[in-house]
């Protein structure tokens, strides 16, 4: 979306609830859903089990009622049809959500995102945009073994064309949908399986959030820790371990996973000279590796460490609780990851690495 | 239909039944000659390198562009393959456009951007010129999706292979169309072979029609050399899909006389096959069946052919003179709005 945009949401837009407010990550993205669905005819919600079932991990329970059938649109099992559907139905003037289940199923619709979505207004030399929202479930962290756990917005980062969202909070859950419904081309929210059921605050104040800037969830001065999606809980868990320790971190939440905010990442950097990045991905190709790339080249001078990287282990996501556990970015391990990166005094005390760590690196 | 417009300015009178036929048969061999001709002087231009990429010629499959597009109105929608230029054209898209746009030219119809696969004209609801197999069914069910929420009555019209019957997203598509009653026509052009491989060596089943009836909606074949009967059977499916019936199919039994594109030595078909079905070529057949029924003189159709060729020789002049796009527009049309070079590319763009 344009700057021009996004100032007008700032202004326009207030919370319906007017005081401070309790509610979860999922009732947040339901609220969302429903305000989109309110707020514009054009807006129609399709995938599988949204309707009669409420969503596969109920966002969309209750809906079908208000909205009725035609609008909360239950599909076959047919990703890839479905979200062609929804690219077409874009192109003439609808503006549909289409929800994938989880994002490894989200690759049976990949020759629809990429060749199709991505690439449709470049390729027309310009003719048509394609206004489509697609959500899906990522991530690990449920038990559920290795084909329903993946973290793959990194690849879909990957693509020209499209923009990708991962809120990490309550607010966003609640306010990234009508940004991403304003933007002319197609975006995806990635929302991850562990926060659905995370509760907190909605601040009355919360706005509509600028989709072309990261944030900074915690001010520090010692080391910048960025990641964003599932692991912002588990940072901002390792930056409150670190305070204790006498370590100041400071913790951006990138939001947006493209176009990447280099600015306020490098701002950051700037002001602590280290970074570790976190991303529940494996690390081989990942969007850690963009992050750390873009600080080597943009802010090398800054840096008084080399980057450090905490991602998954490079492996299939395993079933059993305390395989998964070991194969994924823990606190323990953005600690020990930022003790390392933060200095040799801090790092002495930390005693080595243990293979528990999640750090990615036990394999 | 621009094409169809121009000859309807001369020829013969309308005012009678006779006439109006002969007409009509005069403006879709019009039609077919536009399509044959532009792709023969493409053949011509490819071998003097001016047109690059790949090419993949419709000449032999001209009457089901022609026909099919006889049935369809200016707000309907058209989906198409990377072998689009006979569709692009018989819907009205100028062979200016078309043939800059095989330049890759700035005046092309996707700016060059696209080429020859990739043919787009948002105004005429021509929405390309898709190269993955089966990838522009799925979209094509959303346009008419959107219809259909919207109460238009407008139709979607979808080109597509038979190699593309063995893809998932036909099926997926067939099945959603027909499960929500879409207003969609899916046109399979049967040319028998998914590039090299003959149908029956790819398809367990090769009665296509059969196979798209299976998900409950009308579907048959028709011949694809003669072009009246294309325009028969697809004015006939249109009609049922503006009565509300849902989703027609129709296999057009076709055939591509030239190789699948320019880089094939078409070495999988037989000569004497070849053969046979050039001796049902769509154009001859409807001139020989316009000159039995005295509908059709030397001079007329030497008019027609002189016609086509000024439109063409037109549309490669202006391509010839028509600016670059220059490359300081490489990231225009990434995302809407101005691009986002600095933040989507990082540093290291060139």
């Amino acid at each position: 979306m344009t700057a021009e945009g996004s100032a007008k949401h700032e202004t326009e837009h207030s919370t319906e609830y007017g005081t401070e407010h309790k509610t979860t990550y999922r009732e947040a993205l339901r609220e969302a859903l429903r305000d989109a669905l309110r707020a514009d005819d054009r807006v129609f919600l399709m995938g599988e089990d949204v309707g009669r079932y409420g969503g596969c991990f109920g966002v969309s329970l209750g809906l079908l009622e208000e909205f009725g059938p035609e609008r909360i649109r239950d599909t076959p099992l047919s990703e890839s049809a479905f979200v062609g559907a929804g690219i077409g139905a874009a192109l003439a003037g609808m503006r549909p959500i289409v929800e994938i289940m989880t994002v490894n199923f989200s690759l049976l619709a990949l020759d629809q995102i990429l060749n199709n979505a991505a690439t449709l207004l470049h390729m027309s030399g310009g003719q048509l945009p394609v206004p489509l929202v697609i959500r899906m479930t990522t991530g690990a962290g449920r038990q559920l073994a290795a084909q329903h756990s993946h973290s793959l917005e990194g690849w879909y980062a990957h693509i020209p064309g499209i923009r990708v969202l991962a809120p990490a909070t309550i607010e966003d859950a609640r306010h990234m949908l009508a940004a991403a419904l304003a933007d002319p081309d197609p975006v995806l929210i990635f929302e991850h399986g562990a926060l659905y059921n995370a509760s907190g605050e909605l601040h009355p104040d919360a706005r509509i959030p600028d989709l072309d800037r990261a944030v900074v969830r915690r001010a520090g001065t010692d080391i910048t820790l960025i990641t964003y999606g599932g692991s912002l809980p588990k940072t901002l868990a390792a930056a409150e371990e670190l305070a204790v320790a006498g370590v100041s971190a400071e913790v951006v939440d990138l939001r947006t996973l493209r176009p990447l905010d280099d600015t306020t990442v490098m701002e950051s950097v700037a002001r602590t000279h280290r970074a570790v990045v976190v991303d529940e991905a494996w690390r081989s190709g990942s969007l850690a590796a963009e992050v750390s790339a873009r600080i080597t080249e943009q802010a090398f001078y800054d840096l008084d460490a080399p980057v450090e990287r905490v991602c998954s282990a490079e492996v299939p996501i395993p079933y059993a609780r305390q395989l998964e556990e070991a194969a994924l970015p823990g606190t323990a391990g953005i600690v020990a990851a930022a003790r390392r990166v933060a200095g040799p005094t801090w790092s002495a005390a930390d005693g080595g690495r243990s293979p528990s760590d999640g750090d990615g690196r036990v394999s | 239909m621009s094409s169809t417009r121009t000859a309807r300015q001369h020829g013969p009178d309308r005012r009678t039944k006779a006439g109006r036929q002969a007409a009509h048969r005069q403006d879709l061999l019009h039609a077919m000659l536009r399509i044959r001709r532009f792709e023969e002087r493409c053949v011509e231009l490819y071998s003097a390198a001016r047109i690059r990429g790949f090419v993949h010629l419709y000449i032999g499959e001209e009457a089901v562009a022609v026909g099919v597009n006889e049935a369809l109105t200016d707000e309907d929608a058209v989906v198409s393959t990377y072998r689009e230029h006979g569709h692009a054209l018989a819907r009205g898209i100028p062979a200016d456009a078309v043939m800059a746009e095989m330049f890759g030219k700035a005046t092309g119809c996707s700016h060059g951007r696209g080429g020859s696969m990739h043919l787009f004209d948002a105004e005429r609801r021509f929405y390309g010129g898709n190269a993955i197999v089966g990838g522009g069914l799925p979209l094509a069910a959303g346009l008419a999706l959107a219809d259909r929420m919207t109460g238009r009555s407008r139709v979607t019209c979808c080109f597509f292979g038979d190699g593309a019957v063995a893809e998932g997203e036909f099926h997926e598509t067939a099945n959603l169309a027909a499960l929500w009653g879409l207003p969609l026509l899916l046109v399979c052009e049967n040319n028998l072979y998914a590039m090299g491989t003959a149908l029956e060596r790819a398809q367990a089943q090769t009665d296509l029609a059969m196979r798209a009836s299976s998900y409950g909606m009308v579907a048959w074949a028709v011949d694809g050399m003669d072009v009246e009967a294309v325009e028969s059977a697809a004015r006939r499916a249109v009609e049922g899909i503006r009565a509300g019936t849902g989703p027609h199919f129709l296999e057009i039994r076709t055939y591509r006389f030239r190789a699948h594109s320019m880089y094939d030595p078409d070495r999988y078909r037989d000569k004497a096959e070849i053969e046979r079905w050039r001796e049902r070529d769509p154009v001859a057949l409807l001139t020989d069946r316009m000159r039995a029924a005295a509908e059709l003189s030397g001079a007329r159709l030497e008019e027609l052919e002189g016609r086509v060729t000024e439109e063409i020789e037109h549309a490669v002049e202006a391509a010839d003179r028509a600016p670059a796009e220059p490359v300081e527009h490489l990231l225009h049309h990434v995302t809407s709005g101005p691009p986002r070079q600095e933040r989507d590319e990082g540093v290291g763009t060139p």
